[in-house]
């Protein structure tokens, strides 16, 4: 675990604060008491923990305005959050600054139908959103395993995706306005809400840009027609690489299925386990495939993914219709990470993508290390059609050199990732928790270039700073380590991880 | 004997850039850029070349313009210096189609139709309607898409990894192969409609989509009772359209309709040759032969209820993406209108008031489901009629449609709306600002600034002169 604390003079520069802080945000949108703060001090992250020394609760945009140019002039540093449930630690507090948390903007401001446009505020949760455009026949596309809790301005910090953005896309390709406050304090909107905004496209370098270049405060976002028809398909097999090789079946036949996900044998017995989800007994992998669009095409799908599934060498298919056989089928997938804090003290979510070309040679490489590793075992849980891999690393954190040896198992597989032409992270986000990897993949001129872009919104470098970038005042950077117990959203049930 | 604007002759610019790139001519006058003569044009054949030409170009001070094939070289302000044309043409390989991992990635200067060539022949594509001439690299420097802007997007929704030679000559890359992926800064959005003005692009990966095995067109017109506009359309408060009988608001009905149903619709295009005249609706449908059969079948009965009987094809009709950034513009002006597609009747109704009131007659089509508009002028129209057209436009566009006050001030409501003049012919553009408000322009300017501190790269070709 790491833990920072504040220098005694950077604590008092936010002690000085409080005053401006109280009248910009009103008095109970402050908050300094210690215990309070500690709630604060991670988020989905929960291996990184800072407690900030001031938690800010503004509910309009000027005063997230007002907050920023009070800490610019302070040369405090600032964090925004939304609902804290990011895996990299984008949204991780500075124990010598100040966390913008915008739970308190959540209002949805307007649904467009024609325009399939919605304009909502950061706080606002992902599928809250949907449910609000339900009526109106639309949806809103991006879904983070998260989005019953996490928030629409975390969304487009992270850029986040989900397991249909195989085929609808990403935050940013579903984010067409931003109203943010720039470190300087100053509003201003990226992106007219049309998709055709002139000039730059600074919407799309800020969105993903994990909170380093300013504060969102309204978004609008494209709103998508509801499907007409929802298919899942789950696809029993022997083996990984049989189940891989319906994987790319499918797609060579020019079929692009809105999800096509993957367990191995591990974690389809930790989801047994856990939510008795009855998968086919002995399976060795277990594939599902979701198609949606207009009936006619999602019929004629399913009956040609059918016969590529069986063709494939499938032992067992079965096909759900209605919404609750479909969840039937997930709930073995959403449960899976859950799922295997139950079978193992301790684990680490890893978020490494492939081409999907690759993936049965690096699934096979994966198991090989994870058996020339003693004391540590993986289980396969992933995005399989966009190659974007989730292992999971168990392993006993109370037994000596387990958790060191873990750590090692994580970055190899980030190193194959990077040896197959992939990356270290394919929705999770970088953070504090991947920035030491970002030279394996990106080369010093690269590294420069995309910094050249924060200087450009973020020159005093206020705005998120330790993000990202590896700078050598963090240190102590560790994968994510999830112990046996859940994420507090997750054990209360508000949230699922998959 | 051609002088470069840095006050080098053409011969010794020619020399310094034959050190680094054996491709180098002095330019002729079909090298101008916009009407500005260039004094050489460098044809790198590999990355190291086009890298050597940057930092030769940068030690000199020279002022650079990338060019692709140059279908769009007219396009945006003249460059108020340029020393050297960088022509990207001799870097055409398809450098790798991954066609199992539905990626490729390209050397900036191959054509769009090579490219398609290339993919259609495992069954792919690349779902831009680019022209078959033009480079990848131009695309993506222009933002051009065409009528499948409706659900693939514009060139950023599909560039997944870029590489770019900046103007300090060092290369930079940014995303990768894999479609996700969310490491680092996405300096490719940024690179993508940027005209030049950041760096030269130097190779490009794109996400793939198979060819569907099937499309269909659904087409049908929508005749208007002869009311004109109502004056006040200008001012956007017509919230109710008080004449139902106008085409506007029956080709509104149809768009909204046809781009909200679930029958996903890969375009939803509109053509009115005259203001004010009959507006042919068509919406473009892509899928397996019986789901597409059926689709047809269902959009017709969509359109069909609005705009009279609705046709099905298997053919564009001869309007499809004619009147769009991906067609030849000649010595005319290309308008691009962009809003909320709420907001089309009070566009259609804006245009066709500003057109009269201006004097002009332009022909409007474009991708109104995606709310973006063009209105096309002949290069016979009086340079001062078409920028008084323009103007009233853009008044029209920064108020919100349904009388929701709309600004471009900052923090303000957003301005929803935006009529940018894309190519214009000197007088048109010596007459109207081309760009109009632009809203972040500092921010845009703090970013010219940091990835070329000198402004040798394509100066003064964008928004606010940058």
């Amino acid at each position: 675990m790491t833990q920072t604390a504040a220098s005694a003079p950077a604590e008092s520069a936010c002690a000085a604060l409080v005053p401006a802080m109280t009248r910009i945000c009103g008095p109970d949108g402050v908050i300094t008491d210690p215990a309070e703060l500690r709630t604060y001090e991670c988020d989905g992250l929960t291996s990184h923990r800072t407690a900030p020394a001031l938690v800010v609760l503004p509910a309009t945009a000027g005063q997230v305005a007002a907050v920023v140019r009070e800490c610019a002039a302070a040369g405090v540093p600032f964090v925004a959050r939304g609902s804290g449930t990011g895996l990299s630690g984008g949204a991780m507090p500075r124990a010598d600054g100040v966390l913008i948390v915008t739970s308190r903007m959540r209002a949805i401001i307007e649904i467009d139908r024609a325009s399939r446009r919605a304009i909502v505020e950061p706080g606002v949760t992902n599928l809250s959103v949907s449910k609000a455009a339900e009526p109106f026949g639309l949806f809103y596309a991006p879904d983070p395993s998260s989005q019953v809790i996490c928030s629409v301005g975390g969304n487009v910090a992270e850029n986040s995706g989900g397991a249909h953005c195989l085929k609808h896309g990403f935050t940013v390709n579903h984010v067409t306005g931003l109203e943010i406050v720039t470190p300087a304090g100053e509003l201003t909107w990226l992106g007219d809400g049309t998709g055709a905004s002139p000039g730059y496209d600074l919407l799309g370098a800020f969105t993903g840009s994990e909170g380093t270049l300013g504060v969102v405060t309204k978004i609008v976002v494209k709103l998508t027609p509801l499907p007409e028809a929802v298919t899942t398909l789950l696809a029993a097999y022997a083996t990984m690489s049989e189940g891989g090789a319906a994987v790319s079946s499918i797609i060579s036949h020019g079929i692009l299925p809105a999800a096509i996900e993957m367990m191995d044998a591990l974690s389809i017995e930790a989801a047994e386990a856990a939510v008795h989800c009855r998968y086919p007994e002995g399976a060795g992998a277990v594939l599902i495939v979701e198609l949606d669009g207009p009936s006619p095409e999602v019929e004629a799908e399913t009956a040609v993914v059918r016969e590529l599934c069986e063709a494939a060498g499938a032992t067992e298919i079965r096909t759900a219709a209605g919404a609750a056989e479909r969840a039937v089928i997930w709930a073995g997938r959403k449960s899976a990470f859950a799922a295997v804090g139950r079978i193992s003290p301790a684990y680490i979510v890893q978020d490494g993508v492939v081409p999907r070309t690759a993936l049965p040679a690096v699934l096979g490489k994966i198991a090989e290390l994870s058996a020339a590793t003693p004391g540590v075992r993986v289980a396969n849980v992933f995005h399989a059609g966009d190659g974007n891999l989730h292992p999971l690393v168990l392993y006993d954190d109370s037994s000596p050199g387990a958790t060191e040896a873990a750590e090692e198992v994580s970055g190899r597989i980030l190193d194959l990732c990077i040896e197959h032409g992939g990356s270290i992270t394919g929705e999770h986000g970088v953070g504090v928790d991947k920035s030491k990897y970002m030279p394996r993949m990106f080369a010093d001129d690269d590294l420069d270039t995309m910094q050249m872009v924060r200087c450009a919104f973020n020159p005093a470098n206020l705005c998120n700073p330790g993000k990202v970038f590896p700078t050598p005042r963090l240190c102590g950077e560790v994968p994510g380590v999830h112990r046996g117990a859940p994420h507090p959203a997750v054990a209360s049930g508000e949230a699922e991880l998959f | 004997m051609r002088q470069g604007t840095s006050g080098m002759k053409a011969d010794e610019i020619s020399e310094l850039i034959a050190g680094a790139c054996p491709g180098v001519t002095e330019a002729g006058p079909a090298d101008a850029v916009a009407g500005v003569a260039s004094a050489c044009v460098a044809f790198p054949a590999t990355l190291e070349e086009a890298a050597a030409v940057m930092r030769a170009a940068a030690q000199a001070g020279l002022a650079v313009v990338p060019r692709g094939a140059g279908t769009r070289l007219s396009w945006d302000a003249p460059p108020r210096r340029c020393d050297l044309v960088v022509d990207m043409t001799r870097m055409d390989r398809v450098i790798e189609h991954a066609a199992g991992d539905l990626v490729v990635r390209v050397q900036a200067g191959v054509t769009m139709g090579r490219l398609a060539a290339a993919l259609g022949a495992a069954g792919q594509r690349l779902s831009l309607d680019a022209p078959a001439s033009s480079t990848a690299g131009g695309v993506i420097a222009t933002g051009t898409a065409g009528p499948l802007r409706l659900r693939y997007g514009t060139p950023r929704d599909l560039l997944i990894g870029i590489t770019v030679i900046r103007a300090d000559g060092r290369v930079a890359r940014s995303g990768g192969k894999v479609v996700k992926n969310v490491a680092g800064y996405d300096i490719g959005k940024l690179f993508a409609g940027s005209a030049g003005t950041l760096g030269l692009i130097a190779d490009a990966t794109f996400r793939l989509h198979p060819v569907p095995p099937a499309r269909a067109f659904v087409t049908c017109t929508c005749t208007g009772d002869g009311h004109a506009a109502p004056a006040g359309a200008l001012a956007y408060v017509t919230r109710q359209d008080a004449r139902p009988g106008r085409a506007a608001g029956k080709v509104a009905q149809a768009v909204t309709e046809a781009a909200c149903s679930a029958l996903v619709p890969s375009a939803v295009e509109i053509d009115q040759p005259v203001p004010g005249g009959p507006v042919r609706v068509g919406v473009l449908l892509e899928g397996t032969q019986r789901g597409v059969a059926e689709r047809a079948d269902r959009m017709a009965g969509v359109l069909g209820t609005v705009g009279g009987g609705a046709e099905v094809g298997e053919d564009p009709p001869e309007w499809w993406g004619k009147c769009g950034e991906t067609t030849e513009v000649g010595d005319g002006t290309l308008v691009r209108v962009a809003f909320w597609a709420a907001a089309l009747r009070q566009v259609l109704d804006a245009i066709e008031v500003a057109a009269a009131g201006a004097g002009v007659k332009p022909a409007v089509g474009g991708s109104a489901g995606a709310g973006v508009l063009y209105a096309r002028l002949g290069g016979d129209a009086e340079p001062a009629a078409v920028a008084r057209f323009v103007t009233a436009l853009r008044g029209a566009m920064r108020s919100g449609p349904g009388g929701t006050p709309g600004t471009d001030t900052p923090g303000g409501a957003v301005t929803r709306g935006s009529a940018v003049v894309l190519a214009a012919p000197p007088a048109v553009r010596a007459a109207v600002d081309p760009w109009g408000p632009v809203p972040a322009i500092g921010l845009m300017r703090a970013v010219k600034d940091q990835f070329d501190p000198e402004h040798r790269m394509a100066p003064g070709r964008f928004a606010g002169g940058i």
